[in-house]
């Protein structure tokens, strides 16, 4: 594998775990099953790279794009709490819509940004070749995320989340609004898939209508990836192992990518991803079993 | 940053070059990396066609060519990753095929040599900044159709031809694009544009039936509504004999008279000879992009009686495939 491959492969893993922490409060902390994401990162894409192509300082455009995912994970919360429409389909109903409001936002199916400034190349310091400067920025932004997350769910607000996400009776019986914190919740999780959605277009040459599928499923796999090589209960290690996770996917995909030599073909990428994700997950499994072994 | 391993192989790389130094025809050997954004018939085609074309050149595969694909399976986030792995890999040229797929090559590098393919605007797409040769390393062939041949194609069907209708969607924009072309092209041909929208699949039977009279052609673009429902389109003409055009091969199977539309296999090849330009030496900053050369010529010979118009003998020689 090329040091090329490696640091492309860091740079998408390092934006999908922004996706990832976001799946990590859905799922996780608010035990919300959000599909909002699959519209909520090409929402944040579509705002980030509208903007720009129209003139926008590429940091301002960032943070409208993360604005932009935190009303969307809103709706769709809003939908669920106060609309009574269950969880998975406010979901749903929400990823489907914004498909059609993507494509009005962005008015074409794409938009490229191969030309435009971007916070990156903004960033960039001369002397460093931009596929290094790329995941170096993007590695700032994450343990930026990651650190400020685990400082708030420590705080009291933070600490309602979680408690409306384990047990939302108990929460509301010692007097939390469990509705608005998940509002709340879903708000933040999904400003973070926007904020990626806006990474993703600068790094990738811009946005186009079809960058949206897939992404709960990469999200998801990370989560589950991160949770089983590094198994913790403590915030820090939870969101640590997320990120983890986020990225070993992606070198998974460029291990895949690299295959061939094996004789296998490009329509079977997908499947040896698929594969090589399950061996991830075997291997603590088969550990477990046999250090029981030799206690017994 | 270089790994001790890659240390040791460009060493022993280097002993080979002096242990070798005049065995070049076999040194020869050159890489070509391509990428789709999907598996899809006509994007296969491209794929296929430029194999075909390196292979005419001289350079086979598992020989003298050492050719690796990727598709992207659908993903833009892959797509970005096969990008990144083939600048990594350095090869001799990447051909990307359709747009996501070029946009995340050109956005990956800056000196590999990117040769793109069935990207229809190149331009809007911001791989080049214009038709001109690029003067960096980008250059590819777009599948883009060139109205004043289209134009002409009406012309030689319906030879006294000068009113053209044209039923389209408002909403799309790639035919809100022809539309303004057409209306400025049109009186430089001596012929005027007489345009019904149909914003709805629905729309497009009383949309053509509103021009029945007013045109003495309907001329159709590749507008996504009009070629969903172009058996009603169909039905207008062959009730109101009004000659119908189409852009796109698959419409003249269902009924228009004649259409001249891309062959994705040809379309291939001749971004396949691009690459062998490149291969060969030459810059891509110099080569300029082009448009498709080989448009293939369909015509329905049944459609054509129904719709009645007799076709010129020269025009049914030209075609490529004709349909009774």
């Amino acid at each position: 594998m090329s040091l090329f491959s490696l640091f492309g492969a860091l740079e998408l893993g390092l934006i999908f775990s922004l996706v990832a922490l976001g799946v990590f409060i859905s799922f996780r902390l608010l035990r919300f099953p959000d599909l909002t994401v699959d519209g909520s990162f090409p929402l944040g894409g579509a705002v980030c790279a509208v903007l720009i192509a129209n003139g926008m300082d590429p940091f301002l455009a960032t943070l409208i794009a993360t604005l932009a995912g935190a009303l969307a994970g809103m709706i769709t919360a809003v939908l669920n709490v106060h609309l009574k429409i269950m969880d998975l389909l406010a979901s749903i109903l929400m990823m489907i819509a914004l498909y059609s409001i993507n494509l009005r936002i962005m008015g074409r199916p794409n938009i490229p940004l191969i030309m435009e400034p971007t916070v990156f190349s903004i960033l960039q310091p001369e002397w460093l070749p931009d596929y290094i400067a790329r995941p170096l920025i993007l590695l700032v932004v994450v343990l930026a995320a990651k650190f400020l997350l685990d400082a708030y769910f420590s705080t009291r607000q933070g600490l309602a989340i979680r408690a409306t996400g384990s047990n939302p009776r108990m929460s509301r019986a010692q007097g939390v609004n469990t509705g608005a914190m998940v509002i709340l919740g879903m708000a933040i999780s999904n400003a973070l898939v926007g904020l990626a959605g806006a990474m993703f277009v600068q790094t990738q040459g811009g946005a186009d209508i079809s960058m949206g599928i897939g992404i709960i499923v990469i999200g998801l796999a990370a989560v589950i990836i991160g949770e089983s090589i590094l198994p913790a209960r403590r915030i820090f290690y939870l969101t640590l192992a997320v990120v983890i996770g986020a990225v070993i996917y992606r070198f998974f995909i460029a291990l895949a990518l690299n295959s061939d030599f094996i004789g296998l073909q490009a329509q079977d990428l997908n499947l040896i991803t698929a594969v090589l994700v399950v061996i991830a997950l075997v291997i603590p499994l088969i550990k477990q079993r046999l250090t029981r072994r030799r206690h017994a | 940053m270089k790994s001790p391993v890659s240390k040791w192989l460009s060493l022993g790389a280097l002993a080979m070059a002096l242990a070798i130094p005049f065995s070049n025809a076999a040194a020869e050997t050159k890489s070509v990396a391509a990428t789709a954004i999907v598996e899809h018939p006509a994007l296969d085609s491209v794929r296929d066609g430029v194999r075909a074309a390196l292979e005419e050149a001289g350079y086979t595969a598992g020989d003298n060519l050492k050719w690796q694909y990727q598709t992207a399976q659908g993903n833009t986030a892959t797509a970005g990753q096969i990008a990144r792995k083939f600048v990594g890999d350095k090869p001799d040229v990447i051909v990307a095929i359709a747009t996501p797929s070029a946009q995340a090559v050109v956005a990956s590098t800056k000196s590999v040599p990117v040769v793109f393919a069935a990207v229809t605007d190149p331009v809007a797409a911001q791989l080049v900044r214009d038709w001109e040769p690029s003067g960096n390393n980008v250059t590819g062939v777009s599948d883009e159709l060139e109205l004043d041949r289209q134009m002409e194609l009406v012309k030689r069907v319906v030879p006294n031809a000068t009113r053209v209708g044209m039923v389209y969607n408002p909403g799309e924009a790639n035919s809100m694009v022809v539309v303004e072309r057409l209306r400025e092209l049109l009186p430089t041909m001596g012929m005027t544009l007489v345009e019904a929208a149909a914003p709805r699949t629905v729309d497009v039977g009383s949309a053509a039936r509103s021009l029945v009279g007013k045109v003495d052609v309907i001329y159709t673009s590749t507008d996504n509504n009009v070629v969903s429902a172009y058996e009603s389109l169909v039905k207008v003409g062959i009730e109101t004999k009004t000659p119908l055009v189409a852009s796109d091969t698959d419409s003249v199977t269902r009924g228009a008279i004649a259409a001249l539309g891309i062959d994705y296999y040809q379309h291939g090849v001749q971004a396949g000879k691009v690459a062998v330009r490149v291969l060969e030496g030459e810059a891509p900053g110099s080569i300029a992009p082009q448009k498709t050369g080989e448009l293939s010529l369909y015509i329905n010979r049944s459609a054509a009686a129904a719709q009645g118009v007799t076709l010129s003998q020269e025009l049914l020689d030209s075609a490529a495939e004709i349909i009774d």
